[in-house]
């Protein structure tokens, strides 16, 4: 048996270098990391499979974080194929610490960039495979039983009758959350998008500490409006549950990409299912009603639903950011703490001001108060204080602090007891002024 | 103390020259090397970044200095000891009633109920929380039907209390089991002389019947204080995150990755947890809880008068309804098509159990295989350091109990990734790292659940008589077959309860398993739960594996149920 067995598969080899040169040794187990649900992963598995007999892809499902942190320990003795995932920054800090090999890919079709972004990473590392967008999704049913509004733009969601009935992920939890933020802030800049990301935050029900928890509660009805990836909200409008989707102006469409890891034991496996994923077959896969995602091959939206969204022809699409990745990778923690030091762990205090500014602004409208109006926009300002600039965001000083072990420099303690310091005071003196503005409104 | 210092006041173990014997050390170095090589040097691999100082890279403790100096991380470990302390006066309220109704009188069900007051225990992973926002949550079922017909809401589910309600229902089982196990082992003749000198009712059992059962409740206790002291799940399903769990996990797994303070927290949760054992090893102190004639199958059981039997099913059901309103919910939510904004879902259907069944038959006999073994090596270690460290006088063996008890305030990610530093270099004869097998993961879960096992078996044994161990050796038995014909028989009740918890939780455990697991056909079912959890189609097949997760344990429990009341009818 087992002889017959090497036998059929060396005749079966030897047809294949006779055949398809390119495809000759892909046979044997093909492990894949990824952060992606099982609904997204099973049609790929399948059609994988049946494109290459003979091949298993042994899917190992971990979120981004855990995923790149198996990698790193694990890299001595290397026994994963493929890393698969959303976040590029993921990609970022594989590429940095060498996990991945270049590859040139085979596949046509495949534009360099989608709106401004490049498909793929720097030096071939990394490929992007689909595209998503960020955006608002919101349950039907919450906010017909609530007589709330349906929101166009991410400063609608900082609008009195939103307090809240919003949620999102902590965007040191989430790679996309992150690049929300990150979108804002390069699409308003550092200061006013600050200013807009804290006066929504105001309005936040809860923060979750996973990209799902989002999508999860809108559908379960326990949060009126999420801030999520686009195909969160395709997939559970898939599944029937009663939710819409809109992407505001200011956002970004952004990659999600699959990198082949160094060292990997099958490479030509690993390759042949880079290549599958890019070639047509693969690209359709994407547009099944459970995963949703948009093909980065122009061609394939042929075949997409009426209603699909296009970024390669709707140019409204993240047209308005020109977003840098190399400014998002260079202040990426600091943006990430500083949103957690600030907002995340001090949601309550900043709740309680958005609330009394929500009254001020209320009463104002009743009757117009000089004096009220006046304390409002020195709370409003007290608010979307930061404590550090955007040049020292990015700077070596204030950055080193967040590399760990490496460098000397301030610890990362110290500047979050500085910043969340910073930001409890602010919002105290807020508080202070929002409530004799309401006084005075009154 | 009165009638219970009869029993109380004999000095502890102290009858009776224990005989230094070269096996109890070898027993108890093998335990230890255990330990050390699982738990201590695989932890010590990650938790060292705490004492390392940022860029000189030598020994330091500015970290804890910084810990100290952080508003956010002192305001968190007063939010966990306060939630912690008020989850076990509630778990106590719920499971106080549940053990002494069944144990104390001819209750039809106790077998049942037992059964079930332990299936809170097991709350599968995401599910269990989007059940329980389902039910409870600010547009829950029940907050939805209060809302329509009575325009009020209850906040179940929101800050540090609806932490402690969620934890109470979660965790209260420990005290439950444990309770009743000793409550099992109370000799009748206790209550009977105290009854013939004139006490019954509410003060027999307060000065008797609970005193006597004091290390089943202490045990309990314990467990649950310093189980959610460093539960970080909860708290995080209710986006609580000023609390030291959460911290630790959140600063671990992102904003902190290279940042020491979170294996600061690590520590700090170390060093409390054992803290709070060695605490509650003190209040047992100078007290004998041990009893010497067995086989009276516990306190006696008494009818209840009609009045009271309704009392008493009430009480059971109301408890019972509101600990397994989860589990309801998630049986629902298995059966439900699309469940939003409605008290109920919109239609049912079974394809989400087609769904699981057809492709993830591997995941359910992995669970099974993995929590059994894992289950069976904690009750062997349980035991052997329970014996240890009551019965003989080696130097340093109350080490071997707080050792092994610190394992519950590890972190499961600091686990999984000291596993993987320390386990993955070393490769197989074929190239294949140690750290692929499953047989680690086997590991892992039982150094991660064998402080339940252990504080079940202490308190079996506090309560057997050394009297009993020296007639056998008088007799002429050896140490080794005394411990296997008298001292085992005897705890096998409480074994039963530390092999249920260690089982049930072990079937559940996610963190350290997430790290480990190297590919699907190894993987348990919470990974499977987590794998379909990560999309809006996989809710209700991950609902219905949550079901079939709870029913494996629950089916398991009711059979150690079973054969402890077999073994208790004469």
């Amino acid at each position: 048996m087992a002889f017959a067995g090497k036998v059929s598969a060396l005749a079966l080899s030897l047809l294949l270098l006779a055949g398809a040169a390119a495809e000759a040794q892909v046979s044997g187990k093909v492990s894949v990391v990824t952060s992606f649900s099982k609904d997204v992963t099973d049609p790929f598995k399948k059609a994988f499979e049946a494109a290459h007999p003979g091949t298993t892809l042994d899917v190992q499902n971990r979120n981004t974080n855990a995923g790149v942190k198996f990698l790193q320990e694990t890299q001595a003795n290397n026994q994963v194929d493929l890393f698969w995932a959303s976040a590029p920054d993921a990609f970022e800090v594989l590429r940095g610490r060498k996990l991945l090999q270049s590859y040139k890919p085979k596949a046509s079709g495949i534009p360099e960039k989608i709106g401004s972004y490049p498909i793929n990473g720097p030096d071939n590392n990394y490929f992007g495979f689909a595209a998503s967008g960020y955006g608002i999704m919101w349950n039907e049913r919450y906010v017909a039983a609530n007589k709330l509004p349906a929101p166009k733009e991410w400063d609608d969601l900082a609008k009195a009758p939103y307090f809240d009935h919003v949620s999102m992920a902590a965007p040191s939890r989430s790679g996309t959350t992150h690049l929300t933020i990150e979108t804002i802030l390069q699409g308003e800049g550092w200061d006013k998008g600050w200013g807009v990301i804290k006066a929504m935050s105001g309005n936040f029900r809860q923060i979750t500490e996973r990209s799902f928890g989002v999508p999860d509660a809108v559908n379960s009805g326990q949060v009126g409006y999420g801030i999520v990836i686009d195909f969160f909200a395709f997939s559970s409008q898939a599944t029937g549950f009663p939710v819409k989707f809109v992407y505001p102006s200011v956002t970004t469409i952004v990659p999600a990409n699959i990198g082949i890891v160094a060292n990997a034991p099958n490479k030509a496996g690993a390759e042949a299912f880079v290549e599958f994923l890019l070639s047509p077959a693969g690209q359709e896969v994407l547009l099944l009603p459970a995963i949703r995602r948009l093909p980065v091959n122009p061609a394939v939206y042929a075949k997409a639903p009426a209603d699909y969204p296009n970024p390669f022809k709707d140019t409204s699409l993240g047209a308005k950011v020109k977003f840098s990745a190399e400014t998002s990778e260079k202040r990426s923690e600091v943006v990430d703490v500083l949103y957690d030091q600030t907002v995340t762990f001090q949601l309550e205090a900043l709740k309680d001001v958005t609330k009394t500014l929500h009254a001020v602004d209320a009463a104002l409208a009743k009757k117009a108060n000089a004096k009220a109006a006046d304390l409002a926009k020195e709370a409003r300002a007290l608010v979307a204080a930061m404590p550090i600039t955007e040049a020292q965001a990015s700077s070596p000083e204030i950055a080193g602090a967040f590399t760990g072990a490496k460098q000397k420099g301030a610890r990362q303690a110290e500047l979050e007891q500085q910043w969340a310091a910073f930001a409890k005071d602010r919002y105290a003196q807020a508080k202070a002024k929002a409530a004799e503005a309401l006084k005075a409104a009154q | 103390m009165t009638s219970a210092s009869a029993v109380a006041d004999l000095p502890p173990v102290v009858q009776g020259k224990r005989r230094f014997g070269w096996g109890q050390a070898a027993l108890a170095l093998a335990i230890a090397a255990f330990l050390v090589l699982f738990l201590a040097w695989p932890v010590g691999t990650v938790i060292v970044a705490a004492f390392t100082h940022k860029g000189a890279g030598g020994f330091t403790l500015v970290n804890f200095y910084d810990f100290f100096a952080t508003d956010l991380f002192i305001r968190s470990t007063w939010n966990s000891l306060y939630v912690a302390g008020m989850s076990v006066v509630l778990a106590s309220v719920f499971a106080l009633p549940l053990a002494y109704i069944t144990t104390r009188f001819e209750f039809r069900g106790t077998v049942l109920i037992q059964t079930l007051g332990v299936v809170p225990l097991i709350m599968p992973p995401f599910v269990g929380a989007v059940a329980m926002q389902l039910l409870f949550g600010r547009n829950g079922t029940v907050n939805m039907l209060l809302d329509q017909h009575l325009g009020f809401k209850i906040p179940f589910m929101e800050g540090l209390n609806g932490v402690i309600f969620v934890q109470a229902v979660h965790y209260f089982p420990f005290i439950l089991i444990n309770l009743s196990a000793a409550l099992r082992n109370i000799d009748r003749a206790m209550e009977e002389a105290a009854q013939n000198l004139g006490s019954s009712g509410f003060r027999l059992f307060r000065r008797i019947v609970f005193p006597l059962a004091m290390p089943g409740y202490l045990a309990g206790a314990s467990l649950v204080f310093v189980k959610v002291f460093d539960d970080l799940a909860t708290p995080l399903l209710l986006n609580v995150k000023d609390m030291l769990a959460p911290q630790a996990y959140l600063r671990i797994t992102s904003i902190g990755i290279a940042d020491p303070m979170g294996y600061v927290i690590s520590v700090v949760l170390i060093v409390a947890s054992v803290v709070a054992m060695w605490l509650s090893a003190l209040a047992m102190r100078g007290k004998d809880y041990a009893t010497v004639q067995r086989g009276g199958g516990g306190l006696a059981r008494r009818h209840m008068h009609p009045w009271q039997a309704v009392a008493a099913y009430a009480i059971v059901i109301l408890i019972l309804l509101l600990v397994l309103a989860p589990h309801i919910g998630l049986l629902l939510l298995s059966f439900a098509t699309i469940w939003s904004f409605s008290p109920l879902p919109d239609g049912y259907t079974l394809a989400h159990y087609g769904r699981v069944f057809s492709d993830s038959a591997v995941y359910i006999t992995n669970t099974a295989l993995y929590a059994t073994l894992a289950g069976v090596i904690d009750i062997i270690l349980g035991t052997a350091i329970a014996y240890l460290v009551l019965r003989t006088k080696l130097a340093g063996r109350q080490w071997l109990d707080w050792g092994a008890s610190a394992a519950l305030a590890v972190p499961g990610v600091v686990l999984g990734i000291g596993y993987l530093r320390c386990f993955y270099g070393v490769t197989l004869p074929d190239g294949t790292p140690l750290a692929a097998l499953w047989i680690v993961i086997v590991i892992a879960l039982a150094v991660r659940r064998l402080p339940y096992a252990l504080r079940a078996c202490v308190a079996a044994l506090q309560q057997v008589s050394v009297s009993l161990e020296e007639a056998a050796e008088n007799l002429g038995a050896t140490k080794a077959r005394t411990v296997r014909r008298v001292v085992v028989p005897l705890m096998t009740g409480g074994m039963l309860a530390g092999f249920i918890a260690s089982f049930a939780t072990a079937a559940v455990e996610l963190s350290a398993t997430i790290m480990l697991v190297q590919s699907n056909a190894d993987a348990p079912l919470a990974y499977g739960l987590y794998v379909f959890m990560q999309s809006a189609a996989g809710r209700g097949p991950g609902a219905a594996l949550g079901v079939i997760a709870v029913l494996l344990v629950a089916l398991c429990t009711l059979a150690s149920h079973l054969v402890i009341e077999r073994r208790q009818k004469p």
